[in-house]
């Protein structure tokens, strides 16, 4: 029995990596062509159909590229960086319930829609993430280079930052479904997505979460255009192309929380569709919404998004909590 | 100041998200370059073409005023008779030998102005790459108009098409 549940885990958490991975391949293509076309850009279209091929192409060429190192570097930690990221990012996946509400009944096993369902729930994203910090830190820290390290100390100040904010927003919701598990939150939105009497929430977490995976317009720490490339100045070929992974996977993830917690997760309007189908339309919508938000708005001054993090989104975040709060008890009260 | 900001940013942030949401329904601008290309101007004065009369005799009859006309000397030019059996332009002579250096011509068209018989002018071609210095030099079978063209075949591009609306893919 316990090695059955091994097993079927170990199975599920390498369809959840492959399907990330692939994820993440294709959403580099996908915010590409949106973008494009909100540019009125034809956008990668030479390789394969559509361009669909680009990612392997994109892959293969970041595979040959030579991996060029700096010099004094910390060679532990230089190497351990990019991994402590992706990792991070991988795992915090483990908890999203794909579909439901029941279990998959396959060759007469029940297997669960999720790689596990913890009683901590969304606890277990955010400890993950917050241990992705240490792999920008460290990234800047291990180069041996001051413009890494300042990219370094930025990034991580600012998803330190966005962190209370993106805590702090999920909490209304806790308080609504009265469960961490993410199972039991997406059972609770089963007649009201929790999107329609906790908008503000969502909307104060969508804003955290851009910030918090280091997005435009909250992407200054990176900045292209501006500096060279932040914390992952110094590294180059395939592990520059590890913490690339990183981000786009926090973009995925956070997308997937978003719809698990605010947007009913598998549930869907008319049932017309299965739950992974309305699951995975979800998640494609808000992408949809980073790049949109990417192509659209300049991105902030340091100072200002300190600013907004701290004196905006956090005491809003905190005012949501605590209405929400009073009205349950009062609901409850007169109950 | 502070409040006036978070009620109206809101707003201002979705009048440009949709203002950047217009532009899907906007066509493509971009030309893809290899298979389409801008159309030039009339007059563009691109790699140059030797013409020929209506009857398929060549109007260039080797006199070498182009070469002589010529500011930088890239244009070489070897007369030689017509006979009644090898009759290539009606007049006395014709150019047995006719090459551009295109890496040399700086496309001044001054050659197509000394031309007595508008043998040579500057066509549309500008799109001139290659892999060595050598393919640089234009012989006159690089130039010659082909037999059955007319003027406008050789308006455009050879072998490319003029810019179309790219039809929208995606």
């Amino acid at each position: 029995m316990t090695l059955e549940v091994v097993v079927v885990t170990l199975i599920k958490a390498a369809i959840v990596i492959g399907g990330l991975l692939t994820g993440f391949a294709y959403l580099t293509l996908f915010e590409r062509k949106v973008q494009a076309r909100l540019q009125q850009r034809p956008g990668p279209n030479r390789v394969g159909p559509w361009g669909l091929l680009q990612p392997a192409a994109d892959g293969l060429k970041l595979f040959f590229k030579s991996s060029s190192t700096p010099s004094g570097r910390d060679r532990f930690l230089y190497l351990l960086a990019p991994l402590i990221s992706v990792c991070a990012a991988l795992s915090s996946f483990a908890i999203i319930p794909i579909s439901g509400p029941g279990p998959l009944r396959l060759f007469g096993h029940s297997i669960g829609w999720y790689v596990m369902n913890v009683n901590i729930g969304v606890l277990w994203y955010l400890a993950v993430t917050s241990v992705g910090v240490f792999g920008i830190f460290l990234a800047g820290y291990a180069s041996n280079s001051k413009y890494s390290l300042l990219g370094a100390l930025r990034s991580s100040a600012q998803m330190i930052s966005y962190e209370m904010a993106l805590g702090l927003s999920l909490v209304p919701v806790f308080i609504l479904a009265g469960s961490l598990r993410l199972v039991d939150i997406v059972n609770a939105q089963h007649t009201w997505w929790f999107i329609i009497p906790l908008f503000p929430a969502f909307f104060l977490y969508l804003i955290a979460g851009i910030a918090e995976t280091n997005r435009a317009p909250f992407d200054l720490p990176e900045a292209e255009t501006e500096l060279v490339a932040g914390y992952h100045t110094e590294y180059s070929g395939m592990r520059f192309a590890l913490f690339f992974m990183a981000e786009y996977i926090n973009m995925i993830i956070v997308s997937s929380i978003a719809t698990v917690v605010f947007l009913g997760g598998w549930w869907g309007p008319f049932g017309i569709l299965p739950g992974p189908w309305w699951f995975l339309l979800k998640v494609i919508a808000l992408l949809y919404v980073y790049v949109w938000l990417r192509a659209t708005l300049p991105r902030m001054r340091y100072d200002r998004l300190m600013a907004l993090g701290w004196k905006s989104l956090f005491p809003l975040s905190l005012a949501m909590m605590m209405i929400t709060a009073v009205v349950v008890v009062a609901a409850e009260g007169t109950l | 100041m502070a409040l006036r900001e978070i009620l109206l940013g809101p707003i201002y942030i979705v009048r440009a998200l949709l203002t950047t949401f217009k532009h899907n329904t906007r066509p493509i601008v971009t030309i893809e370059y290899p298979e389409r290309q801008k159309a030039v101007p009339p007059r563009e004065r691109g790699k140059h073409i030797l013409h020929r009369y209506a009857d398929g005799l060549e109007k260039c009859v080797g006199c070498e005023l182009c070469a002589i006309a010529c500011p930088v000397g890239c244009i070489v030019v070897e007369a030689a008779e017509n006979t009644p059996e090898h009759r290539v332009s009606p007049g006395e002579r014709y150019a047995k030998r006719y090459e551009i250096n295109l890496l040399r011509c700086i496309y001044c068209g001054m050659c197509e102005e000394a031309c007595p018989y508008d043998a040579i002018t500057m066509g549309p071609r500008y799109d001139l790459a290659d892999d060595h210095p050598d393919k640089f030099i234009a012989v006159k079978e690089d130039m010659l108009e082909p037999l059955s063209a007319s003027v406008a075949d050789t308006a455009v591009p050879s072998g490319a098409p003029s810019a179309q609306p790219v039809a929208r893919k995606w």
